[in-house]
């Protein structure tokens, strides 16, 4: 599987272990060949809490096997027994990284089974709010690779310039990490006074980044030893295990449901996202790169293009007894690891039915994460788990 | 494959060591959160009215609304206050965005460090904190930000010039469409409830309306109401005066909800959906003095409870001041049937025409009757006593108001002065208005009263809508005197009222004299309240009977006088208002049942 390196020392050993008649690995620890090892639910290279039982001959795993359940909060459970409007503070939690797309889909969700039309203002400000949602998170992810790597110095800068654009979420929302901005029926406020300045000098410091963690880590040595021809999704994996957003971009799918089904005012916005045709590790990492670049621009032009001002929220039925008629919907939105689905059921009372979040880490951290990781070497998992972008709450949620 | 840029490039890096570091080295004085912050919350005590709806709407249940000592208290305020547990809060303010009185709000304080975890339970306002004067923070987004809808939903009425010149009821009355948008506007608070002197389960039959429950309605209603198509229309609605909406918009249309219900069940349904088809009797007999809403309220709920119970009523139809006082356009004479017809349906017994004293005495009721409750109204004029006014063409407008609805001829000048400002007067002005639109094809009847407009007891509606049919409200003066000259009336003279009340809060009005004004009229109706008419008790009675303030008989809280077999409620012992008589009788009701039970 790994090309020949200074790092590759062992040769290919995928062999191991032999198969019995229907396929199964025939695993016998006592037989001083293979040693089962945790990786996580605390380990500084699993994102989030979750866990990987890996089964490990020499340093090459044969086995993976992801382990979940050290987050599971019951979300979808919880908002059965809550109000519509109760469920906004409570879906956010569902990906703590990303929590603005939650919001968005339970909102569009609410306002396509009421029947609400969202005023244009609203309109622009969520697709701000989504797309520096989408920032943040490329700001830690991008050098967060590098991180896997121990190159450290990239999350520095990137962590600073995340806060950078937290406060702008403060200033705009209220609050740093859950926004709780996108209600159902519109948004919570404004523009503040000033905030197209502060938000022009923090995208100029994120110029800059962008460079210097070109020359950083993408031009770089090590990184491109340990990153290149690791890690590979083939592309035809991209259906059958349903990848999606970066992962299967990296692939060559163009995959990006701003694109595919245009919502908010992404129709009005001049992008185009990247596609690769091999999809290792470095350039899952650059495709990222390339997102953030794209991502910055995106801002640049809602900025440019943002009304000055407008009705914030459409008039609703009163929250503390909104009844949502008999239906269901699907409602999708672009987070920055892919396509975040809300399939949304509504029985005609006043809490839903059901909803259930179809997010990209399922996919990515489960079933694909299981595959990769087989045959690849310990050293690895952490960079090959960053680079599918995997959120371990929202898969528990 | 690795070019010697690759092995270079990373050391530009390195250029970071010249550059300022980015981090804060005291973060924790230095910055302070944004002006929309998400921080410690706040609460205007003075402006909380102790709605609830931030305890609602709170996912968390991190709010518990708890009883707050030393607060003043004030019409429409529960006396609670929100106590916020930090242990389960989340910050995402929709308790701010829902407040009815916009009183809670967020400081952009997060910083907080305490000994004690009880410390992070507590009532924001009331235990004082260093943020409570902070400006900045997270208040409701401004404008056209609500959870509910602050406009009413638009009640048809009949155009003015439609209505001037009939007695048709010009309130069409909400169709399912109107009145669900207005019932969704409810916030189910209950401080209508407890602000009702009936205490209608408001919300309860509001949010029967959502659901789209008339019966469930309906039930609601006669829990505590027994003239819901009366209340429906012309209620003091007490309720909506008090209403949580009412802060930030228009109050709930409480009334016109309660008249949707009953509008839409038809009468031969009532028994029913009520479940009476089958009362039980217990043999008992009770004797109501008056068929008004206090001795309807009574008899209806005493009939649930089994007893027999006979009204007699001095006028031809039953309903009192509701049918001979208030006029047909407000409440039509065939909604007053359609209640009181129930009530008749459940075995009560109205004997009319009789006057009591006279055709048979309170004593003989005693002795015939095991209970007796009487609720005889304010049938009574009173008269300003001002010169002139004994003149054959001053009237009190309470007999005016009868002979309408008797259908007995009146005197209808072309120039009329009403003096009074409170509903019994719009009722007359507007009536005379429109018997001089059918008479003269013109209306010249003018209202004035003691109090100034702002001031004026009488409903807002009622002095707009006043206006709208012609009637000219004048008000801010006292009458003088009324000019007579060659025996003919020819105008009110009045000075300007400066205030009501003196120093120590006693009826004293004060006037000044060098502002004068004369309405011309060749006929005054007097409408400055009424007085009860308590012949019927006799000396001997009245010698048993403890007299309270104003020469008023006193009465317990459930309406009995010191004779354990009279009860006496409604506008002689409350003051004029129907919802006041309604719930008089119901409780009187149960009076007379614990009075009964008691005796065996």
């Amino acid at each position: 599987m790994m090309k020949n390196s200074i790092f590759n020392i062992s040769p290919d050993r995928s062999k191991y272990p032999e198969k019995d008649a229907e396929g199964n690995l025939m695993v016998d620890l006592d037989s001083q060949k293979y040693v089962k090892l945790w990786q996580g639910p605390q380990h500084p290279g699993v994102t989030g809490n979750m866990s990987l039982e890996l089964t490990i001959s020499g340093d090459e795993i044969i086995q993976a096997k992801t382990h979940v359940g050290y987050l599971h909060r019951g979300f979808e459970k919880l908002m059965e027994r809550r109000k519509y409007i109760q469920c906004f503070p409570t879906c956010i939690r569902m990906c703590v990284a990303e929590p603005d797309y939650n919001e968005y889909n339970l909102a569009a969700g609410i306002e396509e089974l009421s029947g609400i039309e969202v005023p244009e203002m609203a309109q622009w400000l969520r697709t701000l709010v989504l797309e520096m949602a989408r920032l943040q998170s490329l700001l830690r992810v991008v050098p967060g690779q590098g991180g896997t790597f121990a190159l450290g110095l990239g999350v520095q800068w990137g962590v600073y310039l995340r806060d950078l654009i937290l406060d702008l979420f403060e200033e705009l929302t209220g609050g740093r990490v859950y926004h709780m901005y996108i209600l159902p029926g519109g948004v919570r406020g404004l523009l503040p006074d000033g905030f197209k300045k502060r938000m022009e000098e923090t995208l100029k410091k994120i110029d800059e980044f962008v460079v210097n963690i070109d020359n950083l880590m993408f031009s770089n040595a090590v990184f491109k030893q340990r990153a290149k021809d690791v890690g590979i999704i083939q592309p035809e994996w991209i259906d059958q295990f349903g990848i999606v957003g970066p992962n299967a971009r990296s692939a060559g799918f163009m995959r990006d449901v701003r694109k595919d089904y245009p919502y908010l005012v992404y129709d009005q916005l001049d992008f185009e996202p990247m596609t690769m045709n091999y999809s290792d590790i470095y350039n899952r990492a650059r495709l990222r790169w390339h997102d953030l670049i794209m991502t910055v621009d995106l801002i640049r032009q809602i900025m440019a293009k943002i009304p000055e001002t407008g009705d914030i929220k459409a008039p609703t039925p009163n929250v503390l007894h909104w009844k949502i008629p008999r239906n269901e919907t699907y409602i999708r939105s672009e987070s920055s690891r892919g396509e975040y689905g809300f399939y949304m059921v509504s029985d005609g009372t006043d809490k839903p039915r059901r909803i259930n979040l179809r997010g990209p880490s399922y996919v990515h951290a489960i079933s694909l994460l299981e595959h990769m990781l087989i045959n690849a070497n310990i050293a690895d998992t952490a960079a090959i788990m960053v680079s599918l972008q995997t959120c371990p709450p929202e898969i528990e949620r | 494959m690795t070019s010697l840029k690759d092995i270079l490039s990373p050391f530009t890096a390195w250029k970071n060591v010249i550059l300022e570091p980015v981090t804060i080295k005291d973060p924790i004085n230095d910055r302070p959160g944004a002006a929309r912050y998400r921080g410690f919350h706040k609460n205007d005590i003075t402006k909380c009215i102790g709605c609830g709806t931030c305890e609602d709407i709170c996912e968390n249940e991190a709010i518990d609304m708890v009883p707050v000592e030393g607060i003043e208290t004030k019409d429409g305020d529960s006396g609670l206050r929100p106590k916020i547990d930090y242990g389960r809060c989340c910050w995402c303010a929709l308790c701010v965005d829902v407040c009815t009185t916009n009183s809670l709000s967020m400081s952009n304080e997060y910083k907080w460090i305490d000994t004690d975890p009880d410390n992070f339970r507590f009532i924001p306002g009331v235990d004082k904190k260093s943020w409570d004067d902070n400006e900045a923070g997270w208040k409701k987004p401004e404008p056209n930000y609500e959870f509910y809808g602050l406009k009413r939903a638009e009640m048809g009425e009949l155009h003015p010039e439609e209505r001037d010149h009939s007695f048709i009821e010009f309130i069409k009355g909400y169709s399912k469409q109107q009145a669900q948008e207005e019932a969704d506007r409810c916030v189910e608070c209950g401080i209508c409830t407890a602000t009702c002197p009936a205490h209608m389960g408001i919300p309860d039959y509001i949010r029967a309306i959502r659901n789209d429950d008339i019966e469930e309605g309906l039930r609601v209603l006669y829990e505590t109401n027994p003239l819901p198509e009366i209340c429906g229309r012309i209620c003091t609605h007490k309720c909506e005066s008090v209403c949580s909406i009412g802060h930030k918009g228009e109050p709930l249309s409480i009334r016109w909800l309660k008249r949707y219900i009953a509008d839409q069940v038809e009468s031969e349904h009532y028994k029913k959906i009520l479940e009476t088809e089958n009362l039980v009797k217990n043999g008992k007999k009770v004797a109501i003095i008056g068929a008004g809403p206090s001795g309807l309220s009574a008899a209806y709920y005493l009939s649930l409870l089994g007893y027999e119970c006979t009204i007699f009523e001095k006028l031809p139809e039953a309903g009192g001041m509701m049918r001979y006082g208030i006029p047909e356009y407000r409440l039509p004479y065939d909604q007053i049937d359609k209640d009181i017809n129930y009530i008749l349906s459940l075995g009560v017994e109205i004997r009319y025409n009789v006057n009591i004293g006279s055709d048979i005495t309170l004593d003989q009721l005693h002795l015939d009757y095991d209970a007796v409750f009487a609720g005889t109204g304010l049938h009574l004029g009173r008269s300003t006593r001002i010169d002139g006014s004994d003149h054959e063409n001053v009237y009190q407008s309470i007999e005016l108001l009868r002979k309408i609805t008797l259908g007995e001829e009146i005197h209808v000048a072309e120039k009329i002065v009403v003096i009074g400002g409170g509903n019994v007067a719009m009722d007359i002005t507007r009536s005379l208005a429109r018997l001089q639109k059918i008479k003269y094809g013109k209306v010249q009847t003018l209202a004035t009263s003691l109090e100034t407009e702002d001031k004026m007891p009488a409903d807002r509606e009622e002095v707009v809508e006043a206006r709208e049919e012609g009637a000219i409200i004048d008000p801010g003066w006292a009458p003088q005197s009324i000019e007579i000259v060659d025996g003919k009336v020819k105008g009110l003279h009045v000075t300007q009222c400066l205030s009501l009340f003196d120093a120590t809060g006693a009826f004293n009005p004060q006037c000044n004299l060098d502002n004068k004004k004369f309405f011309e009229a060749d006929m005054v109706v007097e409408s400055i309240g009424q007085g009860m008419d308590l012949g019927y008790i006799s000396e001997n009675i009245k010698d048993n009977l403890t007299m309270g303030p104003r020469g008023r008989i006193q009465v317990d809280k459930y309406f009995q006088t010191s004779l354990p077999w009279l009860f006496l409620g409604g506008d002689i012992i409350q003051g004029p208002d129907v919802i006041h008589g309604i719930a008089n009788g119901h409780q009187a009701a149960r009076g007379i049942d614990n009075y009964l039970n008691a005796k065996g």
